[in-house]
């Protein structure tokens, strides 16, 4: 790892080029620019999770720590290049003082030539990520509900402050989920008359999952508080019976269907690292993510 | 690029047709394997099924079956597939995505010509059906020698396990060889179809997978780039090659009397000729891919004199990487006195305008310098060049590579000048791009896709018989000239082939690349 103190943006994007070339490699592989807006508390597993997902998408990884304040206005940065962390570039950078409210003009010579950047705000998003000074450069705006305290406020925010292109974690944790139902309806159920999803409370992706199967399904769906870890239940009535996939150990669901002997099926949670991956893998906006925010219901 | 079957969604209310997060998932179904001790089963076959239940991509209560001649109970058989996982599977091992593929692994114990052991496979079918909900969807997957295939297939037919009905289907994968030349290719072809119908029916080349044929359909139509320099006005010739660094390892019972032009040429080299050289297809669904493919391959002709653009050779003693190495004459099960060709060239014409004057040189062999499958667009030099002779000693043709194994990718060669020679000097260089750089998640094993398109009734895109039966009209020829003119040349192990491939090309005023 170097160490930059008191630097500049440019100085760090020279200083990842002079450590490629060092090595002996020219950094032609990276697909994206990630920017990571984060504060102290977060930026650490965010980062480590976004190292990882280099393995899958090559990018390089820019973390920006606002650390506003009094002390000297200033940019340090910590920089890895490729290695035994995987292929990516990573510079983390504590933007300190005056600084803080700065992130975009460091972030600037930072950005690869003619790739796609995406941000990804770990903590806090701003109500309008695409109007943001660093969303402002991503085709792809990643946020995290999950991560609120008022876990209401946030989705509405969400959806207030919906563009296309933005996408939340919450919404991606769902996927397993989404395709165990989906292929349970692949064999056509009947009528479904309602839905019932059961989850542990303030799980952004339960609501997420309900808005979606409601309208989709058009049926009314009821959510009960379970006690997780997550999402622990979802039943689908029907006219031949009830469909169900349960997961109790937030590892291991068995899905039920009339006139079908129950099966296993492994839904493990993942981790953020994988998290990332999936989001990393579609960089066009995610329109059913879009239609799904926008059912949030209003306070 | 197969499409999206528009039905779905209007099916199923929860499949969005802009849904970019949801993969298209198996439907209920079950496989049954027929061969399950040999390689292919153990090293790809089972590690495949393992990965596709691992991304989520095979139904829940999905069955897997094994047939063979082996006094094995279910638990034996899931042992064997455990094992195989844990050795030869991509995706990391995880004891819940096992349990859920092992509640549903069955065991049939019988001789492949035992009509009684077919009554037992159609009850533990049925019994999958009953328990796991495979919902009567079965494939058959046949990984064994091609001999047995009448055998099996008439059982599968008589047992009436082979029935597609309305509701539920029944589909059979079959491995090459399609046959050893024309005729014994319409054969198989004829067993096969009398069993399944044609679009039940998925060869797997496991050379040369779907994702391949992708890839290299979406470099040539999706870019503009390299399009209009895809003609013989700027192409001097193309060089396919398939190299591998083994020998023929235990396999001699299969490839004695087969050979290199049988096992390769006619269905992998082929099949690359055809992608590289083919005209844009309608679309990419199969039918209209296949339409271009077959109207390449009806285009090609052989040279006159087969004697003087061909040539096959058979790998000698010697050392190989730094190891001592047998002969082909030396293996075990070989008679010292095979005519069969371990390594096979030949040069092809394709008669349209596109490539008119454009040889296409295909070759294959075993016991090569390393390990490799390419496809080298070698360009004419540039017709006038303003530099001093001595300038552009060091610059060859310009080269466009399709490296399709290993380290799938593209390798451009051009010309750029030396820094800080006092005179202009040029010399070749070579950009380089790789699928495993940029998108390292995106390249399945060949398997896991044939599989997942047999599971989902996807039509195979590579290749349907008409295409088995065009690269042995091709090729029958050349095996005709070879079995009544001489013997294989004998050619150095861990080299590049004997002298006659060095002589045939030379004839051209051409050299083979180094891949």
């Amino acid at each position: 790892m170097i160490r930059l103190e008191d630097t500049s943006g440019g100085a760090v994007a020279a200083a990842i080029a002079a450590e490629r070339h060092r090595m002996g490699s020219s950094a032609t592989g990276m697909v994206l620019t990630l920017l990571i807006l984060s504060d102290e508390e977060s930026q650490a597993d965010a980062t480590a999770a976004a190292v990882s997902a280099a393995r899958q998408h090559p990018m390089r990884i820019v973390t920006l720590i606002p650390r506003p304040g009094r002390h000297d206005t200033r940019l340090d940065a910590d920089i890895s290049v490729g290695g035994d962390d995987g292929p990516g570039e990573v510079a983390v950078l504590r933007l300190r003082g005056l600084l803080a409210e700065h992130a975009n003009s460091v972030a600037v010579p930072l950005l690869l030539s003619d790739t796609p950047v995406v941000a990804y705000w770990p903590h806090s998003s701003p109500d309008v990520p695409a109007d943001d000074p660093i969303g402002r450069h991503a085709q792809r705006r990643i946020t995290d509900c999950a991560s609120a305290d008022d876990i209401d406020r946030e989705l509405q925010a969400r959806k207030a402050g919906y563009r296309p292109g933005d996408t939340d974690l919450a919404w991606t944790r769902l996927t397993p989920w989404r395709s165990v139902l989906a292929s349970a309806l692949d064999q056509p159920p009947g009528q479904i008359f309602r839905a019932y999803v059961s989850a542990e409370e303030n799980n952004p992706s339960a609501i997420l999952l309900s808005l979606w199967l409601g309208h989709n399904l058009r049926v009314p769906v009821e959510m009960a508080t379970s006690a997780g870890p997550g999402i622990t239940e979802v039943r689908l009535e029907t006219d031949g019976g009830d469909i169900t996939v349960s997961r109790a150990d937030g590892i291991n669901a068995v899905l039920s269907r009339p006139d079908t002997p129950d099966s296993r099926v492994a839904l493990t949670r993942r981790d953020l690292a994988e998290l990332m991956s999936e989001e990393l893998r579609r960089l066009d906006p995610d329109e059913v993510y879009g239609e799904v925010i926008a059912l949030v219901a209003s306070p | 690029m197969s499409p999206h079957r528009a039905d779905d969604a209007a099916r199923n209310p929860l499949r969005h047709r802009l849904d970019q997060r949801l993969p298209r998932v198996a439907g209920p179904c079950g496989m049954v394997l027929f061969g399950v001790t040999g390689d292919l089963s153990r090293k790809k076959v089972m590690p495949a099924i393992y990965d596709l239940a691992n991304r989520g991509l095979l139904p829940p209560g999905f069955g897997l079956v094994g047939f063979a001649r082996r006094d094995w109970a279910d638990q034996d058989f899931a042992q064997i597939v455990h094992d195989s996982v844990r050795e030869h599977a991509r995706t990391p091992f995880r004891e819940e995505t096992w349990k859920q593929l092992a509640e549903g692994i069955r065991f049939v114990a019988g001789d492949l010509g035992d009509p009684e052991a077919y009554q037992t496979l159609k009850g533990v079918v049925q019994e999958l059906d009953e328990n796991r909900g495979t919902g009567g969807n079965h494939a058959f997957y046949l990984s064994i020698p091609p001999g047995l295939f009448p055998v099996v297939l008439e059982h599968l037919r008589t047992s009436g396990l082979a029935e597609d009905r309305p509701e539920a289907w029944r589909r059979v994968v079959i491995e090459k060889p399609f046959g050893h030349d024309l005729a014994s290719a319409q054969e198989l072809n004829r067993i096969v179809g009398e069993v399944f119908s044609s679009g039940s029916v998925f060869r797997i080349d496991h050379y040369l997978g779907k994702e391949t044929v992708q890839n290299l359909l979406a470099l040539r139509f999706a870019n503009t780039m390299f399009e209009a320099l895809w003609n013989s006005h700027f192409v001097d010739n193309v060089q396919i090659t398939m190299a591998e660094d083994i020998g023929i390892g235990g396999r001699a019972g299969y490839y004695d009397g087969i050979g290199a032009a049988r096992d390769v040429i006619q269905n992998h080299l082929l099949q690359l000729l055809a992608l590289t050289a083919m005209e844009e297809p309608l679309s990419f669904a199969p039918d209209d891919v296949r339409a271009e493919k077959e109207k390449v391959l009806r285009a090609v002709h052989l040279p006159r004199e087969l004697g003087k653009h061909s040539s096959r050779g058979q790998y000698a003693t010697g050392w190989q990487g730094g190891i001592p190495v047998k002969g082909y004459l030396e293996e075990e099960g070989i008679s010292p006195d095979s005519n069969t060709e371990t390594y096979a060239a030949l040069r092809v014409d394709v008669d349209n305008r596109r490539w008119a004057g454009v040889p296409f040189y295909l070759r294959t062999g075993k016991r090569l310098g390393r390990r490799v499958t390419e496809v080298a667009v070698v360009f004419k030099r540039a017709p006038h060049l303003p530099f001093e002779k001595t300038a552009v000693q060091e610059l060859s043709n310009n080269a466009f590579v399709f490296r399709i194994q290993p380290d799938e990718g593209i390798t451009v060669r051009f010309g750029s000048k030396v820094p800080n020679t006092s005179s202009v000097q040029v010399r070749d260089v070579t950009m380089d791009f790789q699928y495993g750089e940029s998108f390292v998640d995106s390249s399945p094993e060949a398997y896991e896709r044939l599989i997942l398109d047999v599971l989902l009734g996807d039509p195979p895109l590579f290749p349907r018989h008409e295409e088995v039966e065009l690269g042995w009209e091709i090729l029958d020829p050349v095996l005709d000239f070879w079995a009544s003119h001489g013997k294989p040349d004998q050619y150095v192990s861990g080299g590049w082939g004997p002298h006659s491939s060095y002589d045939m090309i030379a004839r051209d005023g051409r050299t083979w690349r180094r891949p």
